[in-house]
């Protein structure tokens, strides 16, 4: 489903990301681990086709079809969705609006918002004022009321308090196994998913297929998502970083 | 009396050719006299489709159970009032003079007749235009609604509008300012003088929809009195040559306030001098002044000025301008003045284009860039007006947006 290939990103002139491959498969849900500033939320923004994330070699390929020159808009109706881990305050722009909007008039905010709490929000601007923990569930209501093929969630789980946690999980592990009726299903119709995450605690609620781990802009290393997560807690990063000097 | 009047008439017929201080100087002589006469409109439902659109356009609707009542002017003469209460007064300015003798005393008291030409003008033709009276404690259930009209080709419109709400009384006025279909060239010169009286609320709502032409000179001032509010909303979001405006409130009384808002959009050949001021003259009074204005490449000037003369009086005052292209300009002029302790006067001001940030993130949620722009220009407008009392706010809101930005 996406397939990134020798991808070299620059961001205000700075080499951000080098020689990235990634894939996600149809149906698969994998994770991407790294330590703060390794640009992995560089990496989602780049897939949406952000301004100020240049390409400067490689190609990001989403169902076949390369991305490079395709706007925010085209990527996002090619069925790309993504959970920003900060998105901009949209003063004057009141939540209902914007959901209304994004499902092209399919959902009735009322309803949806319901089941993430979050019905006084919706006559609140976008993100003003929102606390961390409202941010991600607004954004989780934006992307259910979007209902992409393709899931980018920058750190779903952080900041969000644990009976919250729940919330967002079961949220999640729902939009994603949408219009599938069997586990067998899944690598055929269910939706696809890139996930950032720190604690790993979202992969109490998601079946996760891979984990990458990127550092200083490189990956370093992929593997089960499980067992990837262990080691990063028991070893830290560094170790990643000297593994793959090695290699 | 007799020797007030004729040194007001010396006065004004000095300031025939006296520039205002700010915006494009208008001949006068080049513009004919609006006809003194009106085809009276007896129903407002009856009008025509054209008509009926242009009111509902300023927000004014042919609905009688929307509105406590109904005042249009045509040019320079009154076309039709109605009114469901009759313990309100709506009539016409000239037809109030002569009701009420004690009404003199207020005339051209809050508008100098000499303050420039245009105003010099109006007081010299006798200008016409809305009085309204809402008597003390008497708080208006809806809204009361103004048009006034401009139907003749190159000719200068002058009016004059007196509104007092009593002590403890409240009304919301819709005023709508427009031009018949066709109408491309003339001018509009508006005197307005409110009394807000101990207690006292009025929330205004003024609409402005001109053609390319036009040129728009408002002259208005406020005064309110211990513990009274004025809230004023100000939109003009069509294509105008001119229109040069800074209306002053008085805040005279103990713990008045008031907030002014003005949402306006200029357009390639437009040129907006708006601004609002606020004079606190007496202790304990609050004054917020709001201006969100969008250039397409005319011109936009934003004035506020706060003038502090009382002990503990607090004023701020907003201004956003947004660049939407390569042409337009935004200029931002704030002034704040202070002259006791003890007093707090603070100013905002941003000018420039849509973050786009913001715009991207729109699109990523599947909206088009033209869609994203829309929302995010209609947002930043709508935060201007959101004093309007709700249910009025929804109307306006709408007007907006299908009128006024044609989405
Ligand atoms: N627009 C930008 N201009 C300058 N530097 C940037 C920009 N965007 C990202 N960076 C820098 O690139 C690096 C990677 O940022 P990124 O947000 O991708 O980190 P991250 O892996 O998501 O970290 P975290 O776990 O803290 O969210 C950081 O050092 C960041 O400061
Ligand atoms: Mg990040």
């Amino acid at each position: 489903m996406l397939k990134i290939e020798k991808l070299t990103v620059e961001v205000a002139g700075k080499v951000l990301l080098r020689d990235l491959d990634l894939e996600v498969k149809k149906g698969h849900t994998n994770i991407l681990f790294g330590p703060n500033g390794a640009g992995k939320s560089a990496l989602m923004r780049t897939i949406m086709g952000f301004s100020g994330y240049k390409v400067i070699s490689g190609r990001i390929l989403f169902n076949g079809e390369e991305l490079a020159e395709l706007s925010v808009d085209e990527r996002a109706k090619r069925g790309i969705g993504i959970m920003m881990q900060r998105p901009p305050d949209i003063s004057g722009v009141r939540l209902r609006e914007l959901i209304k909007a994004t499902s092209r008039g399919r959902i009735e905010p009322e309803a949806l918002a319901k089941t993430l709490d979050l019905k006084p929000f919706l006559d609140r601007d976008v993100n003003v004022g929102f606390s961390g923990g409202e941010i991600k569930r607004s954004e989780l209501l934006q992307l259910a009321a979007q209902d992409p093929a393709f899931f980018l969630l920058d750190e779903p789980e952080s900041g969000v308090d644990l009976v919250s946690i729940g919330q967002i999980g079961k949220l999640i592990r729902k939009m994603l196994s949408a219009g599938i009726k069997c586990p067998g299903e899944r690598y055929e119709k269910g939706k696809s998913a890139l996930i950032i995450t720190h604690t790993g605690q979202i992969l109490d609620y998601v079946r996760a297929d891979r984990g990458y781990i990127l550092c200083e802009g490189r990956i370093m290393c992929s593997g089960n998502p499980l067992e990837l997560l262990d080691e990063i807690k028991s070893r830290g990063y560094e170790e990643c970083i000297r593994c793959k000097l090695k290699s | 009396m007799q020797a007030e009047e004729l040194n007001l008439k010396k006065r004004a017929e000095k300031a025939l050719q006296k520039r205002a201080r700010y915006g494009e100087d208008f001949d006068l002589k080049s513009f004919g006299a609006a006809p003194k006469f009106a085809k009276p409109i007896k129903d407002l439902r009856e009008l025509d489709p054209e008509s009926k659109k242009t009111l509902l356009q300023v927000g004014i609707v042919p609905d009688a159970k929307a509105r406590l009542g109904s005042l249009i002017i045509t040019d320079n003469a009154l076309a039709h009032t109605s009114l469901s209460d009759k313990s309100l007064e709506l009539l016409s300015t000239q037809q109030a003079l002569k009701k009420h003798p004690w009404l003199k005393a207020y005339a051209w008291k809050l508008v100098p007749v000499d303050t420039d030409k245009y105003s010099a003008k109006s007081y010299l033709e006798a200008a016409d235009g809305y009085f309204i009276r809402v008597p003390a404690g008497k708080k208006a259930s809806f809204p009361l609604q103004t048009c006034l009209l401009l139907r003749s080709e190159k000719v200068s419109q002058t009016l004059h509008n007196i509104v007092f709400v009593e002590e403890g009384a409240q009304l919301d006025l819709i005023t709508g300012c427009t031009v018949e279909k066709g109408v491309e060239e003339g001018l509009h010169l508006g005197i307005s003088e409110i009394y807000i009286k101990k207690g006292a609320s009025l929330n205004f709502t003024m609409i402005h929809n001109w053609n390319k032409q036009i040129g728009v000179r408002p002259r208005t001032v406020v005064c309110v009195e211990e513990g009274g509010s004025f809230v004023s909303n100000y939109i003009c979001l069509k294509p105008v040559r001119s229109v040069q405006s800074y209306p002053t409130v008085r805040l005279e009384g103990k713990g008045a306030v008031t907030r002014l808002s003005t949402i306006a959009i200029a357009y390639p050949g437009s040129e907006l001098d708006l601004g609002s001021r606020a004079v606190f003259n007496a202790p304990g009074t609050r004054a917020e002044l709001i201006s969100r204005t969008i250039t397409t490449g005319g011109k936009i000037i934003a004035r506020g000025e706060m003038l502090g003369w009382a002990k503990g009086a607090k004023g701020h005052l907003e201004c956003r301008g947004l660049i939407l292209s390569e042409s337009g300009s935004q200029r931002a002029i704030p002034i704040l003045e202070a002259n006791v302790e003890d007093i707090e006067l603070t100013h905002e001001a941003a000018v420039g284009k849509l973050a786009r940030a913001q715009v991207e993130y729109l699109m990523a949620r599947g909206l088009s860039e033209e869609e994203a722009v829309g929302m995010l220009v209609r947002g930043f407008l709508d935060v201007g007006i959101r004093a309007i009392p709700k249910k009025l706010r929804r109307e306006i809101e709408d007007t907006i947006t299908k009128t006024a930005l044609g989405m």
